[in-house]
């Protein structure tokens, strides 16, 4: 592992300028704001807009409704449920990827990104399909909130996987086989040495899952039932109001849930600074 | 043993959320034979769907990967103001629906909307593949910057520091040092947008306009083959979906780095 | 590096090919359809007949099928479209509304309709829960299965059968509406449309979908073990076609040609009832004739007293913040509501 005394530096405020110089600086800034403001800024403003087009109390009417807290409770735990089983089983995977071998793992390696490439009706046909009423191994959790859950397990599965991967994959030995040598067992030697390397990938994996879960409703809509309160995810929610002709509501609900995403995904993109900090110290 | 244990539980949720689909979408399509297949495939406007998904595609990824080293290198590397915030910005995109992301797209480009004027102008956004192309580009934005951060966090720039006081330029040291060491996070990055544009679904519908023959997608073509029950045919494209996304992963994976990679 | 860029150079190209291809300008005239998601076989078998016609010679289509208020949302937001084809009339108005169609479209022939088709019920094969009306519907046990009102224009029509099936049979308004809350203790899984609903049927979920008359007979074309059933009592869906405010006359003339005997055949031997019945009287559609015509059934429409139209019936019924669904869904689902 390298010394990260430069990463500390470029950290450090007063630190000695940033590499690359100003200029640098401010043309990949330069880059980098507009491309983002006219894919994402512009859009999520245009949502803010329409979200206060009829006003505060509209706004916190149809937020506070009945139906649409229910659906923003059950995608929230629901989203974060899925989320921690990704950071686990995710990082095993990955781990499984890069240290392992076994017949066959090229090709499993191969297909973890499938979950993105085959259109969310097909996932959830397949789920369907799988874990319904004809599941052929007699598991049938369809139109039920754990199908909610087994279907965000299939869209944000990649997720932590590919964003610990490459991370593993750098990781120098060195600092291992140097803890084996002094006697450091398997655990001590992952939890002391690995797992704050690879600690930022499985953050990025799980703020990505996260916010795709949160978002979802392709695979979702197919195979949870939609029942209002009851297995009615809030991208559902504000798919009904938008075709019952009520954008503005549709948009209040969509800023609310973009604004507690939001919320987390600076929270988690703290802990990953503190993480690293502490390490350095 | 502990080996053991790690693979077994890797394996048994790979078969049971991933492996399992993916068969069951793999029996499904050839489960009438292969006359059905080809009759799908073959159809002209199938066809004509997969070139709208692959001229997409090919606009979006490169934007979402220059994007997303561009972006990577400035977290990482460089000073400024707002940096929590930009960072959370990158992941804010798969937050939305795809349903609420066709509607804010409707809300800028549509008749109405903020810059309706544009097709007055002959600029045809919505309704047409630059909005098709807005759509994949927002839904797939954060892949390989979120690749990329922690891969740079990890290898931290010493090595770009040594090469800069050796005489290297700017460019040169990001071609020979920088690019090759992020290298497997912009392949993860690349394959993970790359299958993100050729599965996006919902906003694309809402955007596309699904004219037949001209901006209906392969997607779109799946849902409308499962409208007619046309299993087979749904079945079918998606798995060519999922081919081109294994090829994509096996062609960035075999670019091997006797050079630098792009 | 050099061949990387290479790839991606030919990529591009081949990307920018795609593209003029994708915007390639057609000769002669062009009519843009868009229409609701389910008729896309028989609109292709109409427009074939009519490009034989001299009328439509030479007369290409760009066509759209979706969701039939997405569709809508779509012509408001700027879609160019010269013929609208929706599965409601709520759907036009919404056109009305935006100023893209006429609003005295009702008084075209036959209304602005091209073709009907009512509410039916859809059972696993052989009907092994004798589901034969309404009231079946809610006998214990019974796991119905009916896209959300608020997102599926076919569930509009569902709710409303259901309600006027009550009231024909005497009830009041107060009775009919609970009979439709009743109805959704029994709802086991509320799609976002009516093709969803219909797969989440064919899927094994449920003893009874409420659907299209016409969606049934395209899943029993396709080969699937059901069974149709038409309550005694049922709604008449019918399915507009209208001109936008477009210049193009062969417009109107398509228009003319679904309306007519050659289109109205099609219809019919599709799984469509024709609004010209009259071409139920030739022999080759005589199946057809007795599964519409035969058996009596009292058949209402949007428009009777009953309803007063679709502007009052979706006020009353599924408008987002005061609509009787909005109370009903909380009642059977919500904290107080029955157990999810």
């Amino acid at each position: 592992m390298l010394p990260d005394s430069s990463v500390a530096a470029a950290w450090r405020p007063g630190a000695r300028s940033d590499t690359g110089g100003r200029t640098g600086t401010a043309l990949s800034l330069g880059v980098v704001s507009t491309y983002l403001t006219v894919v994402v800024v512009l859009p999520i403003a245009a949502l803010v807009w329409e979200s206060q087009r009829n006003g505060a109390h509209t706004f916190w009417q149809v937020v506070s409704s009945p139906e649409a807290v229910a659906a923003l409770r059950l995608t929230l735990a629901v989203a974060v449920a899925v989320s921690l089983l990704n950071a686990v089983l995710g990082t095993v995977t990955a781990w499984v990827l890069v240290r392992d071998e076994f017949p066959g793992k090229a090709l499993v390696n191969s297909v973890i990104d499938l979950p993105f490439a085959l259109p969310t009706i097909v996932a959830g046909l397949t789920l369907i399909a799988l874990y319904g009423p004809q599941s052929p191994v007699g598991v049938n959790v369809a139109f039920t909130r754990t199908a909610i859950g087994l279907a965000l397990c299939f869209v944000t599965l990649p997720f932590v996987v590919r964003t610990v991967q490459p991370v593993l994959q750098e990781l120098d030995r060195e600092m291992e086989e140097a803890a084996r040598s002094l006697g450091a067992g398997e655990v001590t030697v992952f939890r002391r040495i690995v797992l704050p390397n690879i600690f930022p990938g499985i953050l990025s994996g799980v703020a990505l899952a996260f916010a795709r879960a949160v978002g979802e409703i392709g695979a979702v809509v197919l195979i949870s039932g939609n029942l209002p309160y009851r297995t009615e995810v809030s991208s559902v929610f504000v798919m009904n109001r938008i075709e019952s002709g009520d954008s503005a509501g549709a948009a209040a609900v969509a800023v609310v849930l973009l604004g507690i995403s939001f919320a987390l995904l600076l929270a988690i993109g703290g802990l990953r600074f503190l993480v690293t900090r502490h390490e350095r110290a | 043993m502990r080996r053991h244990l790690l693979r077994f539980v890797a394996l048994v949720y790979l078969v049971a959320i991933l492996l399992a689909p993916l068969a069951m979408v793999f029996w499904r399509t050839f489960e009438h034979g292969l006359a059905p297949v080809w009759a799908a495939l073959s159809d002209p406007e199938t066809l004509h769907a997969f070139r709208v998904t692959l001229l997409v595609t090919v606009i979006a990824v490169p934007l979402n990967t220059v994007f997303g080293i561009v972006a990577g290198l400035a977290i990482v590397r460089r000073r400024f103001p707002g940096k929590g915030l930009l960072n959370a910005f990158i992941d804010l995109p798969l937050a939305l629906s795809p349903v609420v992301v066709g509607l804010a797209l409707f809300l800028l480009y549509g008749r109405n909307g903020w810059f309706g004027g544009l097709s007055n102008h002959g600029i045809q956004v919505l309704f047409a593949w630059p909005g098709v192309v807005l759509a994949v580009v927002f839904v797939s934005l954060p892949f390989v910057a979120r690749e990329v951060i922690p891969t740079l966090r990890e290898l931290g720039d010493e090595q770009e520091q040594a090469a800069q006081t050796l005489g290297a330029s700017a460019w040169q040291t990001f071609r020979r040092i920088t690019l090759p060491s992020i290298r497997w996070a912009v392949v993860y990055g690349v394959v993970l947008t790359t299958a993100r544009c050729l599965g996006e679904y919902g906003a694309v519908a809402i955007v596309s306009g699904r004219i037949v023959g001209q901006t209906e997608t392969a997607t779109l073509r799946v849902d409308d083959s499962y409208q007619n029950f046309d299993l087979t045919g749904a079945y079918a494209i998606s798995l060519v979906l999922a081919v081109i996304a294994v090829a994509v992963l096996i062609a960035m994976t075999l670019t091997k780095p006797k050079e630098q990679s792009v | 590096m050099r061949r990387s860029l290479l790839l991606v150079l030919v990529l591009t190209c081949l990307g920018l090919a795609a593209a003029s291809a994708a915007s390639a300008r057609r000769d002669g005239t062009t009519l843009k359809l868009v229409a609701y998601s389910t008729p896309k076989p028989v609109i292709g078998q109409i427009i074939s007949a009519w490009q034989k016609t001299s009328a439509g010679h030479g007369v290409s289509f760009t066509q759209s099928y979706g969701a039939s208020g997405s569709q809508a949302r779509a012509i408001v937001a700027g879609q160019p479209a010269d013929i609208a084809f929706l599965s409601t009339g709520l759907d036009i108005n919404s056109l009305v509304g935006a100023g893209l169609v006429s609003p005295t479209w009702q008084k075209a022939s036959h209304g602005g309709i091209v073709a009907d088709s009512v509410v039916a019920f859809v059972v696993r094969g052989g009907n092994p829960k004798h589901i034969h009306n309404w009231s079946d519907l809610i006998k214990p046990g019974v796991q119905v299965v009916t896209p959300n009102p608020f997102s599926s224009g076919s569930a509009k029509w569902n709710i409303l059968a259901a309600y006027g099936a009550e009231r024909k049979l005497g009830k009041t308004d107060k009775q009919a509406t609970a009979f439709v809350q009743q109805l959704f203790r029994h709802v086991v899984s509320q799609d976002s449309s009516g093709s969803n609903a219909t797969n989440t049927f064919l899927a094994g979920k449920g003893d009874v979908l409420l659907t299209y008359e016409s969606e049934a007979y395209a899943a029993l074309a396709a080969g699937k073990d059901i069974h149709m059933v038409i309550p005694k009592q049922t709604m008449l869906i019918e399915l507009p076609m209208v001109p936008t405010n477009t210049p193009l006359s062969e417009t109107q003339q398509f228009i003319s040609f679904c309306q007519s005997a050659p289109a109205q055949t099609i219809f019919a031997e599709n799984g469509y009832r024709p609004v010209l019945t009259s071409v139920l009287k030739q022999p080759a559609l005589k199946k057809w004739r007795l599964a519409y015509q035969g058996g009596s059934r009292l058949i209402f429409k949007i428009k009777d007293p009953l309803f007063g139209g679709w502007a009052k019936a979706n006020k009353i019924w599924f408008d987002p913040t005061s609509g009787r669904m909005l109370a009903i869904e909380q009642a059977v689902g919500g904290p107080s509501g029955a157990a999810g």
